[in-house]
């Protein structure tokens, strides 16, 4: 299995040149936000090993809100985030991105307050890439290649289906998937078709992960019940008391957003914003984002996160000594639809992180209402997002649940065996 | 949570009837002309209301408002800031919402008879009346406010005996709204019901979620709405949604010959067969009947009555779409489900179901909620009514335009109409289909590079689906925009403005 990866480098920009960074990352796009694979600054689509990239400016709209608890406004560096996500490891994947994009990565960060002239940009990228706080992975171990294979493996058959049809109809399941097994061979055989065999996972990998599952269960098992006596004697009277602020937000923000926004199936989001002040806080959301990256990384592996379907990637950060938190998602439909999802599905795990964010929408126990009151929560969520410059997505319109059937078609006609009843199932899927 | 009662007289007749007995209807699109004339209307404007009457009405006049009509009414501004984002900027005020409502290429607004970028009108004024009597009522009305309002379109209306053009019968299956207000909308909701709070039809009452959604709430210094009532959720204010909605209107322009002659083509020119491939690409026969089995079980809010047999149903009894393909019409518009799949009976199913563990299925989790994304439709067609017979043959010369005016209630434009609209019909993605997007509105336009939305599938009982590729659009939408339905003390409250 070939596991992915994330790239998450922020550094702080010179305010005075904002307005010329962003000229030069919009050379990138076709439309707005939306970045040509093919752009000479930085040519995504070059990178076969790469999902998903964004260039953000992280201009934080919400910095006075610290007011509400009467404390004064804290100024912060503005930053510029630069975030992939890729399969493989991270030295192989800065090593390709260096030798392709180099000279015009080096044309971005040059903006960048303590980029050197001449600086070594490998080393350079590596030193400000930020640990990642909690990351999910819609599939873990499912390539860019392999969408792409299995995508190409999906039309091929729909098109030999499609001519086929007479011949077709009304044949049992398994007939039909014999057919369709013996056509794909020939397909592949002919160099037509390619589905490359999941590399195995190396004894490295294998032995990170298991004392990742083991070791990560048992600090989340010995920290449960202190975290607990926080929450009950910390966290839940503060709960009764912090202020929620959610105004509807200021029309021409939404608009600037909006912009960037549906162009096909798959959008990005960003929303960042302060924790709630005092230590109980800062280490609860530590707590549950420890608890979220191994829940991430071990159990919600397969297409999943909770019941939500439609997250391909996302991550928290955190910033300035945990004062801050950066969120970054690639989700299939619109805003709307995916706050509605976590409205619906997931407030629960909403609520557990983002509660201990300023003006978040009152809960209780840190799980309950929340995100459940929809109107302020949409507010707040769409007052903390921030406009993405230049945003990549190397397979789009795709959601990830059809990506989902794709792998299952191909799993169901690489299988050696399928009874009659999943041999059905499996012909629904084509 | 106490039972709220609403007061049927303030509240317009359109919300509770659709007035299908006054079978005669026009859609008047107008623009202010001189403010204070406008104003004295409103004040007195015959508007009938959603009270039960003796006797039933021979004509009905329902009035509502643009965002720039309310704006040149001289609404304070503090109101017009109260009113949500998207019935400030219009259906057609934005290209985002455009590329989500699928308005693009022949739909794009610039393309629009109504409702683009300059022909957005200020009032819609719906006149209904029994037959024979329309001309005289309009005329009654239009001399009446004078120079209030200048005329930019008539939209008139044709009565197809309750078909749509393409000859379903239409209007079927309408949510049934919580009158009494006994509905706690924030337990989760196991069972699929029928029955939708109250404030997802009308402002000022709690919605679905047991929240009162977003609407304009002024000042109770104001001399001029004492008669306003308070804001239930924050009673120092007053409420001017109350008792209000949001009206979403499109002109959608229906290609009859174009739909029957594909169906035809499709079918080797076989009756039957066209007539099943239609009815497949609707979800319900020609006429009505669902494609899935009647539920034996009664769904709450629809009757018992032999009528009610076409709406009594759900497609939990049709998990692969054998029946009525995932992809068709009214599966798509509405979905019928429920808060998590497999009706969790007690809490450790529940809980399971939560945290997503319940069904690896393939189609498990794949769709939102109905009852958040439900609307209440109030369409009337337009155009003469043309046979799947006569579609086939050849058409003359100058062929008249038919279609239908779409217009529907919610409270909440995006998460109900838009979401339908961008989620479930236009979405090339629903419910883990691929490739296709809605039969009869879809506007076939590719996605990413270059793949085709033009197909529709129908999986069949064990085999290889059956792929109809190359569906032409059928439907363009040719005029649009949101309004706002006010309560009758609201409309009132518009007469005294500026005086």
């Amino acid at each position: 299995m070939t596991s992915q990866s994330g790239l998450t480098v922020i550094v702080p920009i010179d305010r005075k040149r904002v307005r010329d960074l962003k000229a030069l990352l919009s050379t990138m796009n076709i439309a707005p936000g939306q970045a040509n694979p093919a752009n000479s600054l930085v040519p995504f689509g070059r990178l076969e090993n790469l999902h998903f990239a964004r260039f953000v400016i992280l201009d934080d709209q919400t910095l006075d809100d610290i007011r509400l608890y009467g404390l004064p406004r804290q100024e912060f560096p503005l930053y510029l985030a630069f975030v992939c996500d890729f399969d493989g490891d991270r030295a192989a994947f800065l090593t390709d991105l260096v030798q392709c994009c180099g000279p015009g990565l080096r044309s971005v960060f040059s903006f960048c307050e303590d980029f050197p002239n001449g600086a070594d940009l490998l080393q350079w990228l590596q030193d400000h890439d930020l640990p990642i706080a909690a990351n999910y992975v819609n599939w873990r171990g499912r390539t860019v290649k392999q969408v792409r294979e299995e995508a190409r493996l999906r039309q091929t058959i729909g098109d030999y289906l499609r001519s086929n049809a007479r011949a077709l109809e009304g044949q049992p399941a398994g007939l039909v998937r014999t057919e369709v097994r013996k056509f794909v061979e020939g397909q592949i055989a002919a160099g037509r078709l390619t589905l490359t065999p999941p590399a195995s996972t190396p004894w490295g990998a294998k032995i990170s992960n298991l004392v990742h599952l083991t070791g990560g269960f048992v600090l989340i098992a010995l920290l449960a019940p202190l975290v607990g006596l926080l929450v009950i004697f910390r966290i839940r009277p503060m709960e009764k008391t912090d202020p929620e602020y959610a105004p509807v937000p200021d029309p021409a923000q939404a608009r600037q957003l909006a912009v960037l926004e549906d162009y096909q199936i798959t959008n990005q989001f960003n929303a960042m914003g302060a924790v709630k002040p005092g230590l109980a806080r800062r280490w609860v959301v530590s707590y549950v984002l420890l608890a979220i990256d191994w829940t991430a990384r071990h159990i919600y592996t397969q297409g999943r996160l909770a019941r939500v379907r439609t997250i391909h990637f996302a991550r928290w950060v955190f910033l300035d000594g945990k004062k801050r938190i950066l969120f970054c998602s690639n989700y299939d439909g619109s805003l709307d639809s995916y706050m509605d999802d976590f409205i619906d599905k997931v407030s629960f795990g909403l609520n557990v992180v983002f509660s201990n964010g300023i003006a978040y929408p009152a809960t209780r126990w840190l799980v309950v209402d929340g995100a459940k009151d929809e109107q302020k929560f949409k507010y707040c969520l769409r007052r903390h997002e921030l406009p993405t410059e230049v945003w990549y997505d190397a397979n789009p319109a795709m959601t990830a649940v059809e990506m989902e059937r794709n792998s299952r078609i191909r799993e169901g006609l690489e299988a050696a065996t399928l009874s009659e009843d999943q041999a059905r199932e499996w012909v629904q899927l084509l | 949570m106490p039972a709220t009662s609403i007061d049927p007289k303030d509240v317009q007749g359109l919300v509770r009837f659709g007035y299908v007995k006054l079978t005669e209807a026009c859609y008047l699109l107008l623009r202010i002309g001189d403010a204070a004339a406008a104003r004295a209307w409103c004040a007195k404007a015959p508007v009938a209301t959603a009270e039960i009457q003796g006797q039933p009405p021979e004509v009905a006049l329902q009035v509502a408002f643009t965002w720039d009509g309310l704006r040149k009414l001289g609404l304070p501004s503090e109101a017009l800031a109260g009113f949500s984002a998207e019935f400030q900027s219009g259906m057609a005020g934005d290209e985002n919402r455009s590329r989500r409502l699928g308005d693009v290429g022949p739909s794009a607004p610039d393309n629009w008879l109504w409702g683009g970028p300059l022909s957005t009108p200020d009032v819609l004024v719906m006149l209904f009346a029994k037959p024979g009597k329309l001309a005289q009522w309009r005329a009654e009305q239009e001399g009446g406010w004078g120079a209030a309002f200048e005329l930019m379109h008539c939209l008139d209306t044709s009565d197809l005996g309750g078909h749509e053009p393409f000859g379903f019968t239409d209007g079927i299956s309408q949510p049934e709204i919580d009158w009494a207000g006994t509905r706690n909308g924030n337990g989760d909701q196991i069972t699929y019901t029928n029955v939708v709070a109250a404030g997802e039809f009308l402002l000022g009452y709690r919605n679905e979620y047991g929240k009162y959604t977003d609407r304009p709430l002024i000042d109770s210094a104001d001399p001029g709405i004492a008669d306003l009532l308070p804001a239930e959720d924050v009673p120092a204010k007053k409420d001017l949604g109350r008792n209000g909605t949001f009206v979403v209107m499109r002109t959608l322009e229906q290609d009859v010959r174009g739909f029957w002659r594909f169906v035809d083509s499709q079918s080797d020119s076989d009756s039957g067969a066209r007539r099943q491939l239609a009815e497949s690409m609707v979800g319900r026969t020609i006429e009505g009947q669902p494609l899935v089995q009647t539920s034996t079980v009664p769904i709450e809010g629809i009757g018992a009555a032999p009528a009610d047999d076409l709406n009594r149903f759900t497609f939990d009894q049709d998990p692969a779409g054998t029946r009525c393909p995932f992809g068709a019409h009214i599966r798509r518009a509405n979905p019928r489900n429920t808060d998590y799949p497999g009706q969790p009976s007690w809490w450790l199913p529940l809980l399971w179901s939560k945290l997503g563990f319940a069904s690896k299925g393939f189609r498990t989790d794949i769709m939102a909620s109905t009852r958040f994304h439900r609307i209440l439709r109030r369409g009337r067609e337009y155009g003469e009514g043309l046979t799947p017979e006569a579609a086939i043959q050849g058409s003359p010369g100058k062929d008249e335009k038919r279609g239908l005016h779409f217009l529907c209630l919610n409270a909440n434009i995006v998460r109900q109409f838009e979401f339908v609209q961008n989620a479930w019909l236009m979405s090339t993605k629903f419910d883990g289909l691929t490739e296709e997007s809605d039969p009869l509105l879809g506007n076939r336009t590719p996605v990413g590079d270059g793949l085709p939305t033009d197909r529709f599938s129908i999986p069949r009982e064990g085999g290889v689906r059956r792929c109809v590729a190359g569906l032409p659009q059928f439907i363009t939408v040719s005029g649009g925009a949101y309004f706002f339905l006010p309560g009758i003390r609201a409309l009132r409250y518009f007469g005294r403005l500026g005086s």
